[in-house]
């Protein structure tokens, strides 16, 4: 009770950024995704510590959404990445940048 | 929770589970093998999952172990071996050179701008009609009794959202071929030994002959209908 709110948002800030350098910097697809749900997880710091802040639990409803939402998008992507890898194995995200099969 | 704080302070338990989550964070990045990356995922999952018990989540904490580190993880580590894609990573062919310092300044100004952000700045006005935060106890009741009546309509979009990601992973991770392989192997063998037969009986005579690059032809048209049908050779 006694840790300032902002040391949670600074915590969300850092692993946001550390997602996004992530994102931009490696070209491995399964690693960005994986840097995607980092930034899924700074986000959903940041819901959780508004809702504490704020004393609303729709802020932790939120979260639960992202949770579902992002659930969701792990098991298409990982669908799309099966597919590609299966017509070009080892194929990083340089190789696929024309989106043609 | 009262009791807990007293015996633990807060601020250490934040400082031990924001260093695991940073650390972990960095390791997804920086680890070259994308098992690694995984694993360290799961310990940043976990850090998370610490401070959403230090700030009254006690739901979302075990759903984030339970769903994030318990499925997905699993999820991204069974793709990962399904594929063999657990060499190493490349990093020295860069086609894009200006991209990792452009990438890192990108980053380094969005960080910039979100604390600047989480120095001050907080949101004001009315509150939602969903209720306040309870004692723990209540936790599970009240995140339960907002999602069923004021988000109840979020929530059955939810869930048409979950059958379409079911649908769409199925159609995506099929294999093309079987739709076509299921009327083609009737006519694809059928047609596929004439031109066996007829392969040998062409080139067999021109490679005697003189032709070197009919026999080369050939052998790359019998290797491809090998490929095509690997059962033609038996019958």
């Amino acid at each position: 009770m006694t840790t300032a709110a902002s040391w949670y948002l600074t915590l969300a800030a850092v692993l946001f950024t550390i997602g996004a350098i992530g994102l931009l910097v490696r070209r491995n697809v399964l690693v960005m995704f994986m840097c995607v749900e980092l930034m899924l997880n700074a986000a959903n710091l940041t819901f959780v510590t508004f809702a504490r802040r704020l004393n609303d639990i729709a802020g932790q409803t939120a979260v639960f959404f992202v949770l579902v939402v992002a659930a969701a998008e792990v098991v298409v992507g990982l669908g799309i990445i099966v597919s590609i890898y299966r017509r070009r194995p080892g194929a990083t995200a340089d190789d696929i940048h024309r989106l043609k099969g | 929770m009262t009791l807990l704080a007293a015996t633990i302070p807060d601020a250490v338990t934040f400082v031990i589970a924001a260093a695991i989550c940073v650390l972990g964070a960095l390791g997804v990045v920086l680890s070259r093998n994308p098992v690694h990356s995984a694993l360290m995922l799961v310990m940043t999952l976990f850090g998370v999952a610490v401070l959403f018990v230090e700030e009254d989540a006690q739901f979302l904490a075990a759903v984030q172990v339970i769903v994030y580190a318990g499925a997905i993880v699993v999820l991204f580590l069974f793709v990962i071996m399904l594929l063999g894609v657990d060499q190493k990573e490349a990093i020295e062919r860069d086609p894009l050179p200006a991209q990792r310092p452009v990438a890192i300044c990108v980053g380094i100004l969005v960080l910039a701008e979100v604390l600047l952000l989480a120095r001050g700045h907080w949101p004001t006005g009315a509150r939602s009609v969903s209720g306040a935060i309870g004692s723990p106890a209540d936790n599970v009741g009240l995140i339960g009794r907002s999602v069923f009546t004021t988000y109840l309509l979020a929530f059955e979009v939810t869930s048409a959202l979950l059958v379409v990601a079911v649908i769409g992973a199925v159609v995506l991770a099929r294999r093309p071929r079987p739709a076509l392989g299921g009327s083609a192997p009737a006519t694809g063998p059928a047609v596929e030994p004439d031109g066996d037969d007829e392969d040998p009986d062409d080139t067999e005579p021109d490679g005697g002959e003189a032709g070197t690059a009919e026999t080369v032809s050939s052998a790359a048209a019998q290797a491809e209908d090998e490929l095509a049908s690997p059962e033609v050779p038996g019958p």
